[in-house]
């Protein structure tokens, strides 16, 4: 095995120690972590000698997957345990990547006065623009809940959808915030400089050294593992949080509303909470995805990317589980990449007979993944993995259905 | 407020009258239409305010409020056909923009094929114009009671709840979406490019084209044959009754389906002939259905959920709210305009304007 792969191989260990981690949840941790890691060193070596060649291509999959994982959580922290009906999702997702830009970029200076313009640049480390991100996005839900949440349940989806609408529309056209229709670009990436050699003064030299035999080109590796633990951060938090008290009281709020009340639950204030932390959630994704694409826009957050296949992610995988809302990202993302090679397919085969409609081949795309909503809403409505009622492992004697 | 957003249901009542609301239980003070509506205007008017004092002109202001009824009356094609769907069926219809889209782009189809006669009197447009507008309503009310076949009636059979009628709707609209991208491709398009449509020279120094005059009139007229509809014929009253109570009307002899079967031809019918004034007012756009679908549920929610009048007051103020704008704020804006406006009725008369309960 070369030096390279072998690095590469490395980095790959986060993540697939990781999903080892989340596959054996039900045993015990003295058992699960040994188990994990000898998942993850086999899997990660598996994939390094059988399948070197799409390794890459794996690897920037499952970034997008992982980014879209962590928005599904967010959304099933609103729909899944409380039953908000969010449209928009895009609108929260883009106030974290910009909030996530402009932290972390340095204002425009020199030439680029002239071509590029925005609010401010903090040149803050990676980790306070993610806290940032998920605060700002917080907020933003906070300030829609307030108005709309205690109304009838389908005012909220008409409001979202429309909150992230106006929130696109201020990025597309504010050019002193994030430079209006133009892209912000050059987001830096955290600790970029571990591939560029000497530039990171506090890595030991020892590790310089083994780093130098990869280049920039392999930087995703590192980002992989950074996504992947911030998704580990967040599962684990919400599980816990949905295992709390709190996380009861949600359901209960969810599903009977009035019982709830009736039993002292603070209905208003806990459908607020669950919204709020959606979209921190929510946020903290799109911080992730700022620095991943290096250079974002408003066309990034329209409505299909990132509100709709989200929906179908979640629905797929099961509302009301966030196992399953990691498993819909990952599955419908597969699908969604997958379609785009027939549609490609098509387009060659089409070319020489109808080109016009050749060129339009990519929008079959969206009828597809529409088709595939209304096929789960009215075939499965629960998702590959339903939710589990038992929610506390204090009720041992309690048959899990 | 907790209580009265509960009983908001689909009261489909054109027939809202000034006694009613006197009589009706929470009259009091903020939350009377009274107050509302003045409010309403109060904004309106700090608009046309804003307006003139950015600089524009009181007679310019005046066009634009002319052209917002305009555009309210192209809205209220939608909006209607929307609300009839929300109080009948009781879910928000996502896709229901896509329908304007959809008829937009079938008259534009059949403008394409048929032989192009002489524009009628001062307007842009010809007889064929007419003819592909009819096609294309029963197109697209085509379509929309084949959706309601294939994937709504099963949703109703199954008794989902109405969050998931709404998702598949929303599906639908991707659907429905790309299959108008597909055929039509993502460019703009006009109904007639490069056809002069001079502008009419009206009292009071306004202007007007005269297809405008056309779109508001055409609009007028559907709305009140509509209100007659629901009020005198036996359709309209099963589909009061429908919404109003469902079981209460199939326990009394209404055929339920047949009456949303009704509902969807006439609401996807109006937004057919809607997306086609949209087009004719300014241009074909494969996105139009999604960039005037907020406006529309604004208009919807502002009116009153299942009522045809307050979707018609509703939407003529959103678009006289949307053009006043227009002065002192990007156009692009106009959506959020909506939005604020759709809110700001929300917190003082959560059940709109046009219903009661």
């Amino acid at each position: 095995m070369e030096p390279s792969l072998l690095l590469k191989t490395c980095f790959l260990l986060v993540p697939a120690v990781l999903l080892g981690g989340l596959l054996l949840s039900g045993r015990r941790w003295l058992l699960r972590l040994p188990l994990a890691v000898v998942f993850g060193v086999v899997l990660a070596f598996g994939v390094a000698l059988w399948l070197p060649g799409i390794m890459d291509y794996l690897v920037s999959f499952c970034i997008m997957a992982t980014i879209y994982a962590i928005l599904s959580l967010g959304l099933n922290a609103q729909w899944g345990y409380n039953g908000h009906l969010n449209f928009g999702i895009a609108g929260f997702f883009a106030v974290g990547a910009f909030t996530m830009a402009l932290f972390v970029t340095a204002p425009p200076s020199g030439a680029m006065v002239a071509y590029a313009q925005q609010w401010f640049g903090l040149q803050a480390p990676f980790l306070v623009g993610l806290v940032a991100a998920g605060i700002l996005a917080g907020i933003a839900g906070y300030l829609v809940a307030q108005p709309i949440l205690h109304l009838r349940e389908d005012f909220l989806a008409i409001a979202t959808l429309g909150i992230a609408e106006i929130i696109r529309l201020i990025f597309q056209n504010e050019r002193w915030l994030a430079n209006g229709p133009q892209p912000l670009s050059g987001i830096p990436q955290p600790l970029s400089c571990v591939f560029d050699g000497p530039t990171c003064t506090w890595l030991p030299d020892w590790l310089v050294q083994i780093l130098s035999v990869l280049d920039q080109r392999d930087y995703s590796y590192l980002y992989l593992a950074i996504v992947t633990i911030t998704l580990a951060v967040v599962y684990v938090l919400l599980e816990t949080l949905v295992r709390s008290p709190w996380g009861r009281a949600l359901r209960a709020v969810r599903d009977e509303e009035a019982s709830a009340a009736m039993n002292g639950k603070p209905v208003k204030a806990l459908r607020v909470q669950s919204f709020v932390l959606g979209a921190v959630v929510i946020g903290v994704a799109g911080a992730l995805y700022a620095p991943y694409m290096v250079t974002i826009d408003y066309s990034h957050f329209k409505p299909l990317f990132a509100t709709f296949l989200v929906w179908v992610m979640l629905m797929l995988g099961g509302s009301g589980n966030n196992k399953g809302a990691i498993l819909g990202a990952f599955v419908i993302w597969a699908v969604w990449s997958g379609t785009g090679y027939v549609t490609e397919a098509m387009r060659a085969a089409l070319q020489d007979v109808a080109p016009d409609v050749a060129s339009r081949m990519a929008f079959l795309r969206w009828s597809f993944v529409g088709l595939l909503l209304a096929a789960i809403v009215l075939f499965r409505p629960q998702g590959i993995l339903p939710e589990k009622k038992r929610v506390s492992r204090f009720l041992k004697d309690v048959p899990e259905d | 407020m907790a209580e009265s957003a509960q009983t908001t249901g689909g009261g489909l009542s054109p027939e809202a009258s000034e006694e009613d609301a006197v009589h009706a239980r929470d009259t009091g003070g903020m939350r009377s239409r009274r107050f509302v509506g003045i409010v309403l205007f109060c904004v309106l008017a700090a608009m046309w305010l804003a307006g003139w004092y950015s600089g524009t002109s009181a007679q310019e202001m005046l066009s634009l409020t002319i052209w917002g009824v305009m555009l309210g009356g192209i809205l209220a094609l939608g909006g209607i056909g929307l609300t009839l769907c929300y109080g009948v069926l009781k879910f928000p219809n996502f896709a229901h923009g896509e329908f304007l889209t959809l008829g937009a782009y079938v008259t534009y189809g059949m403008v394409l094929v048929l032989p192009q006669s002489n524009p009628i009197w001062r307007f842009s447009f010809g007889w064929e114009l007419i003819i592909g507008l009819l096609l294309a309503a029963v197109v697209t009310a085509g379509v929309a009671i084949l959706l309601d076949r294939l994937l709504y009636r099963p949703l109703r059979r199954h008794q989902s709840p109405l969050v998931l009628l709404a998702m598949a709707s929303l599906g639908m609209e991707f659907l429905l979406r790309g299959i108008v991208y597909l055929l039509w491709g993502s460019d703009f398009h006009f109904y007639y490019s490069g056809r002069s449509n001079p502008a009419l020279h009206l009292p009071l120094g306004l202007r007007l084209q005269a297809d405008q005059l056309f779109v508001f009139a055409l609009a007028l007229i559907l709305v009140v044959a509509l209100y007659w509809m629901l009020t005198r014929t036996r359709i309209g009253k099963a589909m009061r009754a429908t919404a109003d109570n469902p079981d209460l009307a199939q326990v009394r002899g209404i055929n339920t389906e047949q009456v949303i079967a009704w509902t969807w031809t006439i609401g996807a019918g109006l937004a057919a002939i809607g997306g086609v004034m949209y087009g004719l007012a300014s241009q074909l756009r494969p996105d139009m259905g999604f960039v005037l679908l907020l406006p529309l549920f604004a208009g919807v929610i502002m009116g009153g959920i299942g009522s045809a009048w307050g979707a018609l007051v509703g939407s003529i103020i959103i678009g006289i709210a949307m053009q006043l704008t227009s002065a002192f704020l990007s156009p692009a804006y106009g959506p959020a305009v909506a939005f604020v406006l759709m809110v700001l009725v929300l917190l003082m008369r959560p059940q709109g304007l046009f219903v009661q309960r």
